[in-house]
């Protein structure tokens, strides 16, 4: 009789309002990578391009809600995985797109399409096709809730690593010995 | 000797300390905020709640008791203090990467001891506009905690009172005693005591931000606990 193989993880990562300075870093853990893929396999994820999210059961997700594609994105990604985790500063805090939250969003946008130097008969974009700005940048627990924060602008791939592994091993994830940054 | 138990442990003290004084000189430590060895205590941050009698109390502002039963590194007073924390992040705009004190900022490193991961709240994100107007001195308050350090060293030590707070609950906020109410319209000056007294990254040394680089900084390699304990000694 053979033993069973044990069922690969299924993992699905995303970026919202990010930069993917966070999944840059997620590849940063270098030849874990190959550890990591005896353990997991991607569904969704710009790595896989896979467009939709299916039955998963860890959910990363980079950046701040910024538009309604990013709320309807994170929805269906709490809807579909068991384990859903913030990754990195703008995911946990809003972050860098966060920092508009003072000016009003009309004044935002007149700012950059309207009156930026250079630009002339500038109109703010309006195409139906474009997913509509919120009046704030979020972070996602706002939105949904969450199950884990990986914070850190991006988070280390060392960081990244200890907390997969501790998450995929069954141990409560946790980030000692100078791997917690806000930075 | 009068001594009182923290933890179970028996701290000695003599009379006229504070909990927070009596168990830092015992090698213990008790978080602080709005604490500083040169001011009188102001009891505002809570940070340094501790439970003495089954009651809550403010270790920086409560004289250690012969006998006191008191309890600090808790898990239930370690996660109270981690909800003052994250009240704090969220009650600003605290965004630390891009915050020229990442690294020497004590509710930084605050949150790294206590491992606060989220800010859990909803963020109030106010609107603090900066005062650049001084020729070395940078206002940020977006990250101001309200701990009146910097009010308190202006008025007792510099004599100037540059600094003041007002309003209450979410419209409470930072301002500076001039007519204008900017900072170039006053006689503060970087060597001020105010100065250098803030524990995040509020007012700010212009031209020498990152003259440390980020990975470089007092609480990069260490935690808040081991220095604090370490200067004390
Ligand atoms: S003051 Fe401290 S907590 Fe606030 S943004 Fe700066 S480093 Fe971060
Ligand atoms: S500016 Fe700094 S020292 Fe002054 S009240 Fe705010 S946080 Fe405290
Ligand atoms: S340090 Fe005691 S209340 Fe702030």
């Amino acid at each position: 009789m053979t033993t069973p193989v044990p069922r690969k993880l299924r993992v699905a990562t995303t970026s919202l309002a990010g930069c993917f300075g966070c999944h840059m870093s997620f590849l940063d853990i270098d030849e874990h990578l190959f550890e990591l893929v005896e353990l997991i396999e991607f569904d969704r994820s710009p790595l896989t391009d896979i467009k939709d999210v299916g039955p998963c059961d860890i959910g990363l997700i980079e950046g701040g809600v910024c538009n309604s594609e990013n709320v309807h994105v994170l929805r269906e990604f709490r809807r579909n995985c068991k384990t859903l985790i913030a990754l990195g500063a703008c995911a946990v805090t809003g972050g860098l797109p966060a920092q508009r939250n003072h000016l009003s969003l009309s004044e935002c946008l007149r700012e950059v399409y309207q009156f930026r130097p250079g630009v002339e008969n500038g109109q703010i974009p309006n195409d139906p096709e474009l997913p509509l700005p919120l009046d704030k940048v979020r972070p996602i627990h706002e939105v949904v809730r969450v199950d884990y924060f990986i914070p850190g602008c991006p988070p280390s791939g060392p960081a990244i690593w200890k907390f997969l592994t501790d998450l995929i091993a069954g141990r409560t994830p946790r980030l000692t010995g100078g791997l917690l940054h806000y930075d | 000797m009068k001594q009182f138990l923290l933890d179970g442990q028996p701290i000695p003290f003599e009379d006229g300390q504070t909990i927070l004084e009596a168990a830092r000189a015992a090698g213990h430590y008790i978080p602080s905020l709005c604490w500083h060895k040169d001011l009188p205590p102001h009891g505002s941050c809570k940070l340094c709640v501790v439970k003495s009698a089954g009651r809550h109390v403010s270790a920086c502002a409560t004289p250690a008791k012969d006998g006191a039963e008191v309890e600090s590194n808790t898990p239930e007073m370690n996660g109270e203090r981690r909800g003052i924390l994250q009240m704090l992040f969220v009650e600003g705009n605290h965004f630390c990467p891009s915050c020229e004190m990442s690294g020497n900022c004590e509710l930084q490193a605050l949150g790294y001891e206590y491992e606060m991961l989220t800010p859990r709240f909803r963020h109030f994100f106010p609107d603090r506009p900066v005062d650049a107007s001084h020729p070395d001195v940078l206002l940020d308050f977006n990250r101001c905690i309200f701990c009146e350090l910097c009010v308190r060293a202006s008025r007792d030590i510099d004599g100037k009172s540059v600094f003041a707070l007002t309003g209450r609950g979410i419209d409470k906020h930072l301002v500076v005693n001039a007519e204008s109410g900017r900072l170039a319209d006053t006689d503060f000056t970087k060597d001020d005591r105010a100065a250098n007294i803030c524990p995040v990254g509020v007012i700010l040394p212009k031209r020498t931000g990152f003259a440390v680089p980020i990975g470089e900084r007092s609480f990069d390699g260490t935690q808040i606990s081991t220095e604090t304990l370490k200067e004390e000694s």
